[in-house]
């Protein structure tokens, strides 16, 4: 797949010889795909994104997009746009002015703009609001005309700086579908910041995650939720328990009772995984080899949540069997399942 | 989309600008009888007026080589493929130029080598030169520019052409015309009347008694000038700091209804000459004032000069500074969060020790902002000593009579000029130091539902003993400054007449209007000299202040250092220097009305900076980035999405800076010639002759205008162009600030 931007070992500092808020990274995102450079605040993901945007400059390194070197352009002459988590709408102009404000720069000629600002306006679904003013529409309204304020010069390359973060939850959500479904229509080549790791594993198709200037893992939303290299990406991904296990050199993992084979080949010796609380089979007691007594349990509509002592120490469980409900005290036993398990080099 | 912008664009318009004024316009200062319809030919012929090539080759003038073929040079940059060899072209040949251009023109004057040992050497030439005149100063520009695109293409601005000749733009002319001359003329301290430089010489007039002197306190009539300034200073800060604090506190807390009227009268000394509470002052304590003449008809006491000395300047000060310190510790008193005030009467604190406890230490760093903002004003001031002031003198008469006096002794007014600018450096520096510090005050209102408890009564008691009193007292004064234009001849004869206003602004019919008035002279031109410095000083400050605030680039320190030290220069040393560095080439300008425009420009400029900072802080930065993104350049973005938001701002600054420089004084005395007269030093020299009845009625003439054009100015951004559709929404612009001209007026009236 064609690269649509390239990040070659790129550092930052914001002071000469000062501290690094990126420290020597480099990541590919394909032509016509949508990467998430997911981590929590500091780590970087911003000033990664400002810099694919021309707002920051690198310290060094090499950033080339659609195949072309664009380290040393700025802003206005790389073919980017980015919206703002603010939307930065210009208060003074209408939506249509809005809009068209990246035509009105370049030049394109008033029957052209608009009926290109129209088609963009349309493809937000917000046809008819031309002249009303950016104070007047609600935030996923002000969200949608910052798309298509972007959309409307047909970037080589579409930025979102935590576009969802001013939404309400519901909200949030429908927007975020609506931006996948239309970078996926469109066939946009999308670098997306969030520190939300549900929105990233819902948009992407490839997340990036950051950390302290570094990238800690990159790959497909199934590959981070389910086989984080590290703790840092375990626990950023979702929850996750760390637990201690041996590994035999038949490459058998024993937790406790538990014992299942691994396919990846790892050394022998002592490990740790990451569990996910959902990777829990709970059943009665003696049913299944790991025997636990209830501490706590919370009914959370969908599903339960419990917390659990047993003796490879207390676990957190997300059960979805609604129709029965563990009380505090109660005996029962613990079986795991292979997905949302992943060793960790020790 | 990157081929346009190397070949198009700022480089090739700024060469093509430097090669036709080298070629189309006079290079040097032009004759006297030049007139540009009639004798514009003789710039392709030799004359004086002739072109920079004419001058070149037929004037003997080689140096000038340098400067008319740069921009040819710099011309083939454009041919050049490569961004960086592009940049290194442009800047290795402009910069050439730019260089010889300047150092020719500090080392070559008017009689060839400005240092005489060169010019009796055998290197000596054969002709000097004048001041540069239109063509070499839009060369010195153009290149000047080039170096700023060549920097850019070179990576340095993060290649930003806009900003980075914007930036060489504005230190060039800060260092132009506020650090050179004022360095120029205070080194004038160090030289002897010959012009060689002897430190025994400064030190007799650094340490002059006339200077340091403290006869005062054994027995002699006065001390020495710098302790006389220190002096007042003291006494008027103390005085304006404690008077305007209890003005805020009592209009704020208790007396909300007296706020109109404290409001006017804070306008006041912001739209009159500074002198005029002089004036109304000597109206009523002067040798023919009307506690005199009461005294002498009751008490048979003969009247004397008793009130021109130091009470009196300390009277006028009070009454024309209290106000400022009002204003600021205004805004302090409003951004003293009320819950804190109020937590501490739930935690039993009787008011009285509340306010002792709490409030006054949150008020702490606003006093002293207001304290240190009183003693400037007080040791800047020019207009009121020089009024009232009688044998009392301060460093600023003193160098304005070293200068223009039977003296005339550049050296001592230079040393004097260094007194003084070492005490206002110095209390500048307190200042920053004061507001660097963590204010306490000014969460925002956000959050805070708290109702600011009333004073504690012996506060309140205080304020209305002291404080109403002195309103009443202020407004007397102005009210008999502005009634003194009407009345024949004060304190002889009161008889109501309109004479003055026809001795100053009389009109005749003759065939058309004849100004047959003694004052429209210098009406016009200190309207038509203001008028066009204003739109300069407004713009100016604005980009200054959008490089502080926007723009990240190396050297930034410097440059903030640079422009915050125009807050500091008194405007009478700023006039002194201006006489002193202008009247020799390259810039030659002295007795031209462009000097004047000039120091008003920067005289005015801190105020605009101000202005445009404070508004700058309310534009989200996000706005600018959204621009850039879409495509615009640093210029399409300025103008498209930044200007019309900073309208407000922009009308506040233009408005103000218009109304200072036709009120100003202690700057422009030194600058004024006959040709070139201003209003402000037209009434002193009534004051002067005692024509005191001219004097005031031009004063009201002046002050009506003045309240004309603030009114127009509150009147048009009271209106806020956003309307309510940005405060419907989620915009970034600060809903809850007020406009911009309000906060900006404690800033511009600190500034005097």
């Amino acid at each position: 797949m064609k690269p649509g931007i390239e990040f070659k070992n790129i550092t930052k500092a914001y002071v000469k010889g000062g501290p690094l808020a990126v420290k020597g990274i480099g990541f590919t995102v394909p032509k016509g795909t949508l990467t998430t450079l997911l981590g929590p605040s500091g780590c970087g993901k911003t000033t990664t994104l400002r810099m694919i945007a021309g707002l920051e400059s690198p310290s060094s390194g090499q950033i080339w997009i659609d195949g072309e070197d664009v380290t040393t352009l700025s802003a206005a002459e790389r073919h980017v746009s980015l919206v703002f988590q603010s939307y930065a709408l210009f208060p003074h102009m209408n939506i249509f002015d809005n809009v068209a404000y990246g035509l009105a720069v370049a030049g394109v000629g008033r029957a052209s703009t608009k009926q290109r600002v129209e088609a963009a306006l349309a493809t937000v679904g917000l046809t008819g609001y031309d002249l009303r003013w950016p104070g007047e529409l609600s935030g996923g309204q002000q969200q949608r005309v910052a798309l298509a304020r972007a959309l409307v010069l047909e970037p080589a390359v579409l930025l979102f700086d935590e576009p969802l973060s001013n939404l309400d939850a519901r909200l949030r959500r429908q927007m975020r579908d609506e931006i996948r479904a239309l970078q996926q229509r469109l066939k946009l080549t999308v670098a997306y910041v969030t520190h939300d790791q549900s929105e990233a594993l819902a948009v992407s198709d490839q997340i990036i995650v950051m950390r302290d200037g570094r990238i800690a893992q990159a790959g497909t939303p199934a590959d981070l939720y389910e086989r984080p290299n590290s703790e840092f990406v375990a626990g950023f991904m979702g929850e996750a328990l760390l637990l201690p296990v041996q590994i035999t050199a038949g490459g058998t993992v024993r937790l406790g009772p538990l014992e299942w084979r691994t396919a990846l080949s790892v050394p022998p010796g002592a490990a740790q995984v990451a569990v996910r609380p959902e990777a829990w089979r709970v059943g009665d007691a003696s049913e299944h080899p790991l025997a636990a007594t209830v501490l706590k349990s919370t009914y959370l509509g969908g599903f339960y949540e419990y917390t659990l002592a047993t003796e490879v120490g207390e676990l957190f469980v997300v059960c979805p069997h609604v129709d029965r409900q563990r009380h505090p005290g109660e005996q029962i036993s613990l079986a795991m399942h292979q997905r949302g398990v992943s060793i960790l080099a020790a | 989309m990157k081929q346009s912008n190397l070949y198009g664009g700022a480089a090739s318009g700024w060469t093509l600008l430097a090669i036709l004024a080298s070629l189309l316009l006079p290079w040097y200062g032009l004759p006297d009888d030049f007139h540009w319809m009639q004798d514009y030919g003789t710039v392709f012929r030799g004359s004086g007026a002739a072109n920079g090539w004419v001058q070149a080759a037929d004037y003997a003038r080689p140096w000038l080589w340098l400067p008319v073929l740069a921009p040819l040079v710099a011309g083939f940059a454009i041919l050049c493929e490569q961004r960086r060899s592009q940049g290194l072209l442009l800047l290795v040949s402009a910069g050439t130029g730019l260089a010889g251009l300047l150092l020719a023109g500090y080392a070559i004057g008017v009689q060839g080598w400005a240092w005489g040992s060169l010019q009796q050497g055998p290197l000596a030439l054969a002709v000097g030169q004048p001041g540069l005149g239109w063509g070499g100063t839009v060369v010195l520009l153009s290149m000047l520019m080039l170096v700023g695109v060549g920097l850019a293409r070179l990576g340095y601005f993060q290649g930003n052409e806009f900003v980075s000749g914007a930036v060489l733009l504005c230190s060039a002319l800060l260092i132009l015309f506020i650090a050179m001359p004022v360095l120029k003329s205070l080194a004038g301290a160090f030289l002897d009347e010959g012009g060689q430089f002897s430190a025994a010489e400064a030190w007799n007039r650094l340490a002059s008694s006339r200077v340091w002197n403290l006869g005062c306190f054994s027995g002699r009539p006065t001390c020495g000038v710098a302790w006389n300034t220190l002096g007042l200073a003291l006494a008027t800060a103390t005085g304006t700091t404690v008077l305007g604090t209890l003005l805020a506190l009592l209009t704020e807390r208790s007396l909300v209804r007296a706020k109109p009227l404290v409001r006017v009268l804070s306008i006041l000394p912001i739209v009159t000459p500074p002198f005029v509470v002089g004036l109304g002052l000597i109206l009523l304590f002067g040798r023919a004032g009307l506690v005199n003449q009461l005294l002498e008809q009751w008490f048979g006491i003969e009247p004397s000069r008793w009130f021109y000395s130091a009470k009196g300047v300390w009277l006028a000060q009070m009454i024309a500074f209290t106000p400022v310190a009002y204003l600021m510790m205004r805004s302090v008193t409003q951004a003293v969060a009320p819950t804190l005030e109020e937590a501490a009467q739930t935690l039993r604190a009787k008011p009285m020790h509340a306010f002792m406890t709490v409030t006054l230490p949150l008020l702490g760093p606003g006093l002293a902002n207001a304290f240190l903002v009183g003693f400037i004003e007080s040791m800047g001031d020019f207009g009121n000593p020089i009024v009232v002031g009688g044998q009392f003198a301060v460093l600023s008469t003193e160098i304005f009579f070293a200068i223009v006096g039977a003296q005339l002794d550049p050296g001592r007014a230079a040393s004097l000029a260094l007194v003084l600018s070492a005490f206002a450096l110095t209390v500048f520096a307190l200042q920053r130091i004061a507001l660097g510090k963590a204010s306490y005050t000014s969460m925002s209102g956000k959050g805070d539902n708290g109702i600011p408890p009333p004073l504690p009564a012996p506060v309140r008691r205080l304020g209305m003993g002291l404080a109403m009193p002195w309103l009443a007292f202020t407004g007397v004064i102005y009210l008999f400054a502005f009634a003194g234009g009407f009345v024949k001849v004060w304190g002889r004869d009161f008889g109501l007449t309109l004479a003055h206003f026809q001795t100053g602004f009389g009109l005749d019919w003759q065939d058309g209007i004849v100004w047959a008035g003694a004052g429209w002279h210098s009406l016009w031109t200190t309207l038509r000299l203001a008028g066009s410095a204003a739109p300069l000083t407004a713009l100016l400050g604005l980009l200054i202040a959008y490089l502080l605030a926007r723009v990240k680039f190396r050297g930034q320190n410097v440059f903030e250092f640079g422009a915050l030290l125009a807050f500091a220069v008194p405007g009478t040393v700023l006039g002194v220097a201006y006489v002193m560095a202008f009247n020799v080439p390259p810039f030659e300008l002295t007795g031209t009305g462009l000097i004047i425009m000039l120091c008003f420009v920067f005289r005015n400029l801190p105020v605009s900076i101000r202005a445009g900072s404070a508004a700058f802080k309310q534009i989200d930065k996000s706005l600018d980035e959204a621009s850039a993104m879409l495509g615009a350049s640093t210029l399409t973005t300025l103008r498209r999405a930044i200007l019309p938001l900073l309208r407000p701002a922009l009308v506040a600054s233009l408005v103000y800076s218009f109304v200072r420089a036709m009120t100003t004084v202690s700057s422009v005395i030194f600058l004024v010639s006959a040709e070139n007269e201003l209003a402000t030093t037209f009434i002193i020299g009534r004051v002067g002759n005692g024509e005191y009845g001219v004097a005031l009625a031009y004063c009201t003439v002046l002050t009506v205008m003045m309240l004309g054009a603030t009114g127009l100015i509150q009147w048009l951004v009271g209106e806020r162009k956003l309307g309510r559709r940005a405060q419907a929404g989620h915009q970034k612009i600060n809903e809850t600030t007020p406009p911009v001209a309000p906060q900006a007026i404690p800033a511009l009236a600190s500034q005097t």
